[in-house]
């Protein structure tokens, strides 16, 4: 599709458990959009949340296909956010960056004669990986070169307790850190209780690509976590019009989010936890 | 109505209780409606209450606040954001009145009505026919107990009982007295000492239900009118029937926001006091 009006065309990439989607991370969409539309150099073509893989392991998360579905009921009625099963049908957990090079892959699939819009040199030698699934691209690095504005931007979008956790030992990778900012870029929504302007200003890599890092006031306080979600439904207090609707319908029908629930997991060590500690051995 | 796993509740004593909101609902939003949703969770887990209905009662035109948008699209708007709700409906007859009402005038109008079947029962009891006896039992057995009302507002609402001329002393006695209120406050603030800063509401705080929303959705129906102003997406905030409404009818604009400029809203009118207008 041709961009005739010279403004960047950004894909938005929102990683997470989703579990469950609520209205808050809708709205971090919404926000984002209206902030890099109103820089007047940007165009928000497309939002994805791509559902992490049960192998992540995070306590009380409940099955990707749940998770999915959920996060399907919630889109319905957006014509431009749309939800991404990749990652979640992948046997083992994927790093952010994986699923970002993946999306990168598949806007440029989709654009065979276009070179690709990155920010910066790819220096990294290509990898090819099987083809999984009808509708999903295998993955490789390209070896064009950036050039024309053709094909779109792909950000990171999240929270700042994302951006914060990049400061938690083993659960990042420094060099995917370094990775994500300076090649693709992040879309940070402030949420209560946290400082991200001083973790930017803390770590080197950070303040380096700090113009690669967007950072969007939310102008309501909006606290809707996934955790208050699950614990009002164990103590079978309402949710409604906290989640849209049909997620609220769904969860209720398949009585997901129990206090059993809650427990899964609860002996397992975090995917990226255990990936990252055993490599060092 | 999702069904309670909660603890066995004996149905017949639990008192039948009506929910009613006032306010502009300029526009109603996501978080007007998680009111009614907390106090209705909070009043049941005390095990006393049944709530049976709530009610939206959106002020008159004549409230003169600024910005407020003509009633009948007021209505309307909080007419399909209660659609998806088998308990919430939205009451015309306070924005249908000539001038603008006194909260306690509006809770004695729906009590009256909310009496209005158990009437028909007493005027049924009294006629011997079978058939007639026979729906009058149904019914008393439904209501047992008489349905109380109370006012479903935010804690803020406390404060401003302090402010000089905005309500009447014997109409805050009525409203606490013979009502009660349900007041959601967020998590960080402390509504009680509101009440302990003035005597009436101390007198009668055991009618003063607290209920604290944990999860933090303060969504301003001031900022979602800017936002609208401004093209900005309120997507997730407000129901998308809503939306649709409001960007069909095109209500809510720069011009829109300054009706009523300069004008004093109505009921400080009354007293003849200027006084800083209240913060949505």
């Amino acid at each position: 599709m041709e961009n005739p009006d010279n403004r960047t065309e950004i894909v938005l990439v929102a990683c997470g458990s989703f579990n469950p989607i609520t209205n808050m991370h809708l709205r971090l969409f919404e926000l984002a959009k209206d902030y890099l539309q109103e820089t007047g150099k940007y165009k928000v073509i497309k939002g994805i949340i791509s559902p992490v893989s049960d192998a992540y392991r995070k306590k009380g998360l409940i099955s990707a296909s749940h998770r999915v579905t959920m996060a399907k009921l919630a889109t319905q009625s957006s014509d431009w956010v749309e939800v991404d099963d990749w990652e979640s049908c992948q046997n083992e957990w994927s790093e952010t960056l994986k699923v970002l090079r993946y999306h990168h892959q598949k806007c440029m699939s989709s654009n065979p004669t276009k070179s690709p819009q990155r920010t910066a040199p790819l220096t990294k030698p290509g990898r090819k990986r099987k083809r999984e699934g009808n509708s999903h691209v295998p993955i490789k690095k390209d070896q064009q070169n950036p050039g024309t504005k053709s094909v779109p931007q792909i950000k990171l979008l999240c929270g700042s307790d994302i951006v914060e956790s990049f400061g938690v030992p083993n659960l990042w990778k420094s060099e995917d850190i370094t990775e994500i900012v300076a090649d693709y870029g992040l879309v940070c929504i402030n949420r209560p209780g946290y400082n991200v302007q001083k973790f930017i200003y803390e770590s080197d890599i950070l303040w380096e690509h700090r113009n690669n890092i967007h950072l969007v006031d939310e102008w309501i306080t909006n606290d809707i976590s996934s955790t208050k979600i699950r614990r009002a439904l164990r103590r079978h207090l309402s949710i409604r019009y906290l989640v849209p609707d049909a997620v609220q319908a769904y969860i209720e029908k398949h009585d997901l989010y129990s206090p059993g629930s809650e427990d899964k997991n609860a002996e397992e060590i975090l995917a990226p936890l255990q990936k990252h500690a055993s490599s060092k051995q | 109505m999702p069904a309670r796993r909660s603890a066995d509740i004996k149905m017949k004593n639990q008192i039948p209780l009506i929910l009613l909101a006032c306010g502009s609902f300029n526009p109603i939003t996501n978080m007007h409606m998680r009111l009614f949703e907390l106090a209705r969770d909070h009043l049941h887990q005390t095990g006393r209450y049944r709530v049976i209905k709530g009610i939206i009662s959106p002020v008159s035109d004549n409230y003169r606040k600024k910005g407020l948008a003509s009633a009948k699209h007021r209505i309307a708007m909080a007419q399909l954001a209660v659609e998806t709700s088998d308990w919430l409906r939205v009451d015309p007859w306070e924005s249908e009145q000539e001038t603008w009402t006194e909260t306690v005038k509006v809770l004695r109008y729906h009590y009256n009505e909310s009496l209005g079947p158990l009437d028909f029962r007493k005027g049924l009891m009294r006629n011997n026919s079978p058939v007639q006896r026979a729906t009058a039992d149904s019914l008393s057995s439904q209501h047992t107990v008489l349905p109380q009302l109370k006012l479903l507002c935010g804690a803020d609402i406390l404060k401003t009982f302090k402010t000089p001329n905005l309500w009447k002393e014997e109409h805050i006695k009525e409203i606490v007295e013979k009502f009660g209120l349900v007041c959601i406050s967020r998590a960080g603030c402390d509504p009680m000492q509101y009440i302990n800063e003035l005597e009436l509401l101390r007198r009668f705080e055991h009618n003063i239900h607290l209920v604290r929303e944990w999860i933090q959705n303060e969504i301003s129906a001031t900022q979602i009118r800017l936002a609208l102003c401004k093209g900005l997406s309120v997507k997730y905030l407000i129901p998308d029937s809503v939306i649709s409404y409001i960007k069909h009818h095109n209500i809510y604009t720069e011009e829109s926001g300054q009706k009523n400029e300069g004008g004093l809203l109505q009921p400080l009118k009354q007293h003849n006091m200027s006084v800083n207008t209240l913060k949505d």
